[in-house]
């Protein structure tokens, strides 16, 4: 099964909701683009029934360059995180309950 | 700079989803704010779909989200003390994509406690 594309939501919203394929497309950007400027704005985001958009401060750590394995600091940054909500969690446990490991 | 503990959720304000929708829809003029709270419900219900039947979602600019497996273990319930039998489970990964990641680390004075 291929991976979920800002595409195939287009699709969604054309074929569940009527939007036109232009309103479709515009859609799914501003919905990605209104998270990806929230949290540059250092506003987190909280979905409800899906997951938390998180921003964590790392300190600079020492790291190394893996192929020649000099060590190298790795520079103080924000980074996003990820946590899904209790919902999305078991839909996800749910199904992989019904799968052969 | 060091620890600030408690400030942290206090300093980050948050983006909750109905705010989320406002949003988006000041930001277009077709839709009416009712139609586009029904397009981020139905977006967020494909991408919890996709998850939940084992499949990936890739937004390009914005990130990959995944599963990741968790192997069985002996876990302990906390209030007795019992331990209990915690099978293999599946949880949902998020990998910021590289126009996320520079934006949100393209301030040159980070807020917030290091951690």
């Amino acid at each position: 099964m291929g991976a979920l594309t800002k595409a195939d939501l287009a699709e969604k919203l054309f074929e569940e909701l009527g939007l036109n394929k232009r309103e479709a497309k515009e859609m799914v950007e501003l919905f990605f683009e209104e998270i990806r400027s929230s949290l540059e704005s250092n506003e987190h985001v909280k979905l409800s029934g899906f997951g938390n958009f998180d921003l964590r401060n790392k300190r600079e750590r020492p790291g190394r360059n893996p192929k020649t394995g000099e060590e190298i600091p790795i520079s103080a940054r924000r980074v996003v995180t990820f946590r899904p909500g209790q919902k999305l969690k078991q839909r996800v446990e749910a199904y992989a309950g019904t799968k052969q490991q | 700079m060091e620890d600030n503990g408690t400030n942290d959720n206090l300093r980050n304000s948050v983006l909750t989803k109905s705010e989320l929708i406002e949003r988006v829809a000041q930001k277009q003029s077709q839709l009416s704010q009712k139609d586009v709270e029904l397009a981020v419900k139905t977006m967020l219900e494909e991408m919890s779909q996709a998850l939940a039947t084992g499949g990936r979602i890739e937004i390009r600019g914005f990130g990959s989200f995944s599963l990741h497996y968790r192997a069985p273990r002996l876990g302990r319930n906390p209030k007795t003390g019992e331990s209990v039998d915690l099978t293999g489970k599946y949880v949902p990964h998020f990998k910021p994509g590289k126009e996320l990641r520079d934006r949100v680390n393209s301030e040159e004075e980070s807020e917030g406690p290091m951690v």
